[in-house]
């Protein structure tokens, strides 16, 4: 049931329509920030008011609803924002990847392949790549403009001849049809390649730091590496423990207090339609 | 057997009713009302209201109950509440110089046209327990009332220097001011937006930051020109009328600081400004936005930039705001497994290759094991 004070998906047609500007803009310039007058949402900020936001700008009454964090529909925070359209919209929702036509998301892509007409919202904290290597705004705007990525390099560089590897292991840069470098959130690195060249629509929401960012179908998103260091998609050496999967990313679960521990599908969509063809590992029942 | 943890929405509808049965507390004892709230917690409702930016006694005594008394929390529900609020247009500006004062002191002057009105104030309280109010009692005596009738206007202390031309101009400027809460926070801001993001920052954080310039960080030398408390009416011009309605009346506190001021290459020495306007009694916030108002002033002043927080506009406006910093901050309480499992894999990769090269070096030089 709706709820009637509040308009489709809460937010006022104003506002979507500010906010489905962002997304055009966004989309227009893959991979540039589009600054957007965030509104307060009942939910916390950091929390995904950005994804919220999108989402409630895209959505529409025909619409199949999905959401995930850490790849799972039944994260408390997933069913918190589930809840929050299926109240303020009363929309259908679903856990099916292949059936929503919209998945708000935190963290992960979904393992199965997603397909042309689909929409994929993500939750973002710290929209600039190059916030952590300069704290000022005013700094990064310009870097951007100028297509400054010298310091970027640097970092990776200093990683390889520190570690031996670049050590970032989630919100792994890229850079977007070789122009703006962006973030892709923090989703493993282990899912960048999915976001390339992907058949569905991808809008990157970031609510308190007022920013909009855009992936139209089938850009070409490309990590960032070196020729000797080329980017290496990574995950744990295992297969799942409940599907028998070796192509999925997986969760570490702490089993018992004696080091324990065995690895499932972080994406529960994925391992439970595996489940259900009949594939098993060697941990399910 | 591992089975994946589910239920979610069974724990979060549990936690919800817990909530509700924590916040009501024991039912033995009676049931806060509203109005008790509204009455005689006047100063947090203010609070409520200036940093929830929405002026309505009742709605923020509605969300400090439903809060259980956590200030930020209800200042969230205000925001959340105000975002959906229609918009029928904008008011007037209000004329403190019409303000009918409660109180009103300058530091700067012994005595001046309209008097020092001390007020409802805790200034001179000893703050000794006053342990008479822990046992339910009748209400205290009335306070002596003034005799006279309607108060005259109370000009403004700035006014005064201003005839000497002692004090930077302020000159009326018309210009709709920018709203952050429509539009992006976009740099450099100009001061208008930055009176905005301070008249809606947390308390704490603005105490602080002008409590640091008072410390030597951008340090100006603030003196309260002014302070004054009060009610102003809020007047609307109406199209279909053709003239300016009074819709309301609103309670501020009002500060004016006098800063010194030696000159600069741009500008003589004279005094200089600063300014805070705040929802209700809350002279605190009041005059600590005056005075990081005054040190965010040095550019188009010419002074030196410092280095100190308070001069960094980036700093102060990207940090004030309460609901997005403690968004923020609780956020990471929410599920990060994903990431963390990336950086375990890093970890664990990082300390093999370390490990692989300390066994190839022992297995080079064996003497250096013994």
């Amino acid at each position: 049931m709706t709820d009637q004070p509040y308009n489709f998906a809460y937010l006022d047609e104003q506002t979507k329509r500010m906010i489905r500007r962002a997304i055009l803009k966004g989309l227009a310039i893959p991979g540039y920030q589009v600054p957007f007058a965030s509104r307060e949402m009942p939910m916390p900020y950091g929390w995904g008011t950005g994804g919220v936001q999108v989402s409630a700008a895209v959505l529409t009454p025909s619409d199949r609803f999905k959401v995930i964090d850490q790849g799972a529909d039944d994260t408390t925070n997933a069913v918190s924002i589930r809840n929050f359209f299926r109240r303020t919209a009363g929309i259908e929702v679903t856990t099916k990847t292949t059936d929503a036509t919209v998945i708000q998301t935190r963290h992960r892509v979904p393992e199965t392949a997603l397909h042309a007409g689909q929409v994929l919202v993500y939750q973002v904290p710290i929209p600039e790549p190059l916030r952590f290597l300069e704290p000022r705004e005013t700094e990064t705007r310009k870097m951007h403009a100028l297509e400054d990525y010298g310091l970027m390099h640097v970092k990776l560089y200093e990683d390889i001849s520190r570690h031996g590897h670049i050590a970032t292991a989630y919100a792994y840069p890229v850079k977007v049809e070789g122009r703006y470098v962006m973030d892709p959130s923090p989703i493993p690195k282990f899912d960048n390649p999915k976001v390339s060249d992907c058949p569905a629509i991808q809008l990157f929401g970031a609510g308190r730091e007022q920013r909009i960012y855009a992936l139209p179908p089938y850009t070409r998103v490309v990590s960032l590496d070196f020729e000797d260091h080329p980017f290496e998609a990574s995950k744990a050496d295992h297969p799942c423990g409940l599907c028998g999967a070796e192509d999925s990313y997986l969760d570490e679960v702490i089993t018992d207090d004696a080091g324990g521990r065995m690895f499932v599908c972080s994406d529960t969509d994925f391992c439970e339609t595996r489940q259900a063809a009949g594939h098993r590992g060697k941990d399910a029942a | 057997m591992y089975v994946a943890v589910k239920g979610g929405e069974r724990a979060i509808d549990n936690a919800h009713a817990w909530l509700a049965e924590e916040r009501r507390g024991d039912t033995d004892v009676p049931e806060l009302s509203i109005a008790q709230i509204r009455e005689q917690l006047a100063l947090s409702v203010n609070r409520v209201m200036a940093e929830g930016s929405l002026y309505d006694p009742d709605l923020a005594a509605l969300a400090i109950k439903q809060s259980r008394g956590d200030l930020i929390e209800a200042i969230f529900l205000i925001r959340a509440y105000r975002t959906t609020l229609p918009r029928f247009g904008t008011s007037r500006p209000v004329a403190t110089a019409h303000m009918a004062c409660d109180r009103r002191i300058s530091a700067t002057f012994k005595d001046l046209p309209g008097g020092q009105i001390l007020g409802p104030t805790f200034d001179y309280t000893h703050r000794l327990l006053d342990f008479k109010l822990a046992a339910e009692g009748d209400a205290p005596p009335p306070a002596p009332q003034k005799g006279d009738a309607a108060p005259a206007d109370v000009p403004h202390v700035t006014g005064f220097l201003n005839q000497e031309g002692l004090i930077e101009e302020a000159p009326a400027d018309d210009t709709p001011p920018p709203d952050l809460t429509r539009e992006p926070l976009e740099l450099p801001a100009e001061r208008a937006l930055r009176l905005q993001a301070l008249a809606r920052g947390d308390e704490g954080f603005v105490l602080s930051m002008a409590y640091s310039t008072q410390r030597g960080y951008a340090r100006n030398h603030a003196f309260v020109g002014e302070l004054r408390i009060g009610a102003v009416a809020v007047e609307m011009d109406i199209p279909e009328l053709g003239f300016a309605v009074e819709i309301g009346e609103i309670t501020l506190t009002e500060c004016e600081t006098v800063n010194q001021f030696t000159g600069s290459k741009t500008q003589p020495p004279q005094f200089t400004r600063g300014y805070g306007l705040v929802f209700g009694q809350t002279e605190r916030k009041a005059i600590s936005m005056a005075l990081v108002d005054r040190a965010l002033r040095w550019e188009e002043l010419g002074e030196d930039y410092t280095g100190a927080p308070a001069q960094d506009a980036e700093f102060v406006l990207y940090h004030a705001d309460n609901i997005q910093a403690t968004g923020f901050l609780e956020h990471i309480k929410l599920p990060h497994y994903v990431d963390f499992q990336s950086e375990l894999e890093l970890v664990r990769k990082l300390r093999r290759d370390v490990q692989d090269r300390a066994d190839a070096a022992a297995a080079q030089h064996p003497e250096a094991a013994e």
